[in-house]
């Protein structure tokens, strides 16, 4: 049994044992965990990755004649200004209002390297506060406070994404090739701070981290967490941070992100700690899930461990798929050797978490309102067969007062769809028969999609109209622009 | 080597590749392939020691070719992440024992699919 302080007064004496994650479990395995919990004191942990629910809060100090910020921008990046006169947050993901790629991240990046940053504000002009806008541009060095407080940072662990559908996703974990065209995970496994201390026993409120560079601190649980995918809340001063440690990047189609460095050194305490650190790769498991179905809860394809993952091959349907990991192992290692460095020069005390952090799994979903499927706005569908003549649609279309036909063939399945701007067409072509007026690209829904699914399709291909259809591509009905501007009020 | 071939409306038509493939003898692989009516554009990887025979051949046919000498290059920003690696068709990146991500330029085929996918919009093409 050893504490902290009597680690701290090693390190203050300059005759402190430390190691790095990826060292330790090497050191477990040869000379036994007796030796390690002797010998060792402390372990590095580390993690790079894009960590979206990352920020900065500021103070600005006060203008002359003072303002209280009504909105306020930074770089044309928004920060939230519902706070007292001059604070704001920023967050990493929000975009800028007039430049492409660059968001919050690039501000937060920029002001990290030393970089002045524009900001722009208007205010409310009230009596204590009477001035109404501002111009001009500041540096880390003119603001006051510059804090970053990160909701959610070092994912334990993470679902890992592919793509059954037959179209490319842009999603937060990367580019996703269609049908099963490749795989990319988020964390870096075995030597990620919280898969090492697993009961959360010396990681809690209060632990002091490796923050981008800076000391800071662990300020309670993170948002989503939910062991063991569990997440920290942390804090650290951007002023000490260093742009080696932080780099702003952006996921195509989603939105801009910031990668995030965290060190977390775990104090070699008793041989249950050890137990815990000698964790591998292949005792860490999470599911692939499928991004090519657009609900909250994505189909699992199947459970994997990270020692799968780093392979960089991983099987599915009996097919080779190849991965990406999104977060660096690279810059996770050099985050391992800096804190280590930090510590044995003295630089870096460990500290006692005053709180731990829950050990139960609990996430729960958004509390929504009915969510409406597909099924209760479909209507039944007026349909057609490919040898009925360009005549006989246009008598369709008019007894029965709509604008869409599906195609089906005797068994009701889906061939293609006419509408009255097809008949149009064939007037024009002189064409004869439904077949070589119809669409045969036809964009569906089933029935128990969401309608909001319905709506974006119907927006995304600039249509009025989708057929149901069952996983046979039987046609079950139509929904109709009409019908859900009707139930949404539009 | 690679090669970047440009067809006009006459050679688009004739089964150009099998022919120089049966006359040299030469193994020629299609990595990329854009053919219309009216013009077309492949990408082909033929063995060094057929390359002179090949190119000679194809030229002679009425083909535009172009070695491709320049391939992907990286900058500094990149952070090392992997990202690209399961998107190259060809497997170009490749992690080095520093888990530091490194090209294999040679087998770059110009899709360009990685440059859209770095997160920190680290890969070009040099020109």
């Amino acid at each position: 049994m050893k504490t902290i302080e009597e680690i701290n007064e090693k390190i203050r004496q300059g005759d402190v044992c430390v190691v790095t994650a990826e060292e330790v479990k090497e050191m477990i395995s040869e000379l036994g965990p007796e030796r390690v919990l002797k010998e060792v004191d402390v372990v590095t942990t580390g993690t790079f990755g894009a960590m979206c629910s990352t920020g900065a809060v500021f103070n600005f100090g006060h203008s002359d004649p003072p303002i209280k910020f009504k909105k306020v921008w930074l770089n044309d990046v928004e920060a939230y200004a519902g706070l007292a006169a001059v604070d704001a947050f920023l967050g990493a993901t929000k975009p800028s209002e007039t430049k492409e790629l660059y968001g919050g991240s690039n501000v937060i990046e920029e002001l990290v390297a030393g970089k002045e940053v524009e900001l722009k504000a208007i205010g409310y002009g009230t009596d204590c506060y009477p001035r109404k806008e501002i111009e001009t541009s500041v540096s880390l060095e003119d603001i006051n406070q510059a804090e970053m407080i990160n909701p959610r940072n070092a994912y334990q662990r993470y679902r890992a994404a592919t793509n059954s559908s037959d179209r490319l996703l842009r999603t937060y974990m990367g580019t996703l090739l269609p049908n099963y065209g490749n795989l990319t995970f988020a964390g870096t496994g075995e030597i990620s701070p919280l898969n090492n201390d697993p009961e959360y026993r010396t990681i809690g409120v209060g632990t002091r981290i490796f923050l981008c560079g800076a000391k800071g601190y662990v300020i309670g649980e993170g948002t989503q967490h939910s062991p063991p995918f569990g997440t920290l809340m942390v804090k650290g001063n951007l002023k000490e941070m260093s742009p080696k440690f932080i780099k702003a990047c952006y996921f195509p189609g989603y939105a801009p992100s910031i990668y995030v460095g965290i060190g977390i050194p775990i104090p070699v305490l008793d041989e249950d700690i050890v137990k815990a650190l000698a964790v591998r790769d292949s005792d860490i498991k999470t599911t692939i899930v499928d991004f090519g179905v657009a609900r909250r809860v994505r189909p699992v394809v199947r459970e994997v461990s990270y020692a799968e993952l780093k392979s960089g091959k991983v099987e599915i349907n009996g097919e080779e798929v190849r991965v990406s990991p999104l977060s660096s192992f690279y810059m996770a290692e050099k985050i391992m050797r800096e804190l280590k460095k930090m510590i044995e020069r003295g630089e870096f005390l460990l500290s006692t978490p005053v709180e731990r952090l829950k050990r139960e799994e609990v996430f729960r979903p958004m509390k929504q309102k009915e969510i409406k499927v597909v099924k209760d706005v479909m209507v039944k569908a007026v349909t057609i067969g490919e040898d009925w003549t360009v005549e006989d649609a246009a008598r369709l279309l008019i007894e029965k007062n709509v604008n869409h036909l599906p195609v089906v063939d005797e068994e009701g399945f889906l061939k293609g769809i006419v509408t009255s701007w097809d008949i149009a067409k064939a007037v024009f072509r002189k064409s004869n028969k439904v077949r070589d007026i119809m669409t045969k690209d036809v964009v569906t829904v089933y029935p128990e999609d969401p309608i909001a699914i319905a709506v974006s399709k119907l927006e995304k291909y600039d249509i009025s109209a989708l057929p149901v259809i069952d996983s046979r591509r039987k046609v079950l009905g139509i929904v109709t622009s009409e019908a859900l501007s009707k139930l949404l009020g539009r | 080597m690679l090669f970047l071939l440009r067809f006009d409306s006459k050679t688009v038509r004739e089964p150009i590749i099998s022919l120089a493939a049966i006359k040299t003898g030469a193994l020629i692989n299609i990595l990329r392939a854009d053919v219309g009516a009216r013009k077309g554009e492949l990408i082909v990887e033929v063995p060094d020691e057929k390359a002179e025979n090949v190119l000679e051949l194809l030229e002679k046919m009425g083909v535009e070719v172009q070695e491709i000498k320049k391939s992907i290059a990286k900058k500094e920003s990149c952070v090392h992440c992997g990202a690209c690696l399961s998107i190259c068709p060809t497997e170009v990146f490749y992690f080095n024992g520093e888990k530091k991500i490194e090209l294999r330029a040679e087998k770059c085929i110009h899709c360009g699919a990685c440059i859209k996918v770095c997160p920190t919009m680290a890969l070009y093409f040099p020109i």
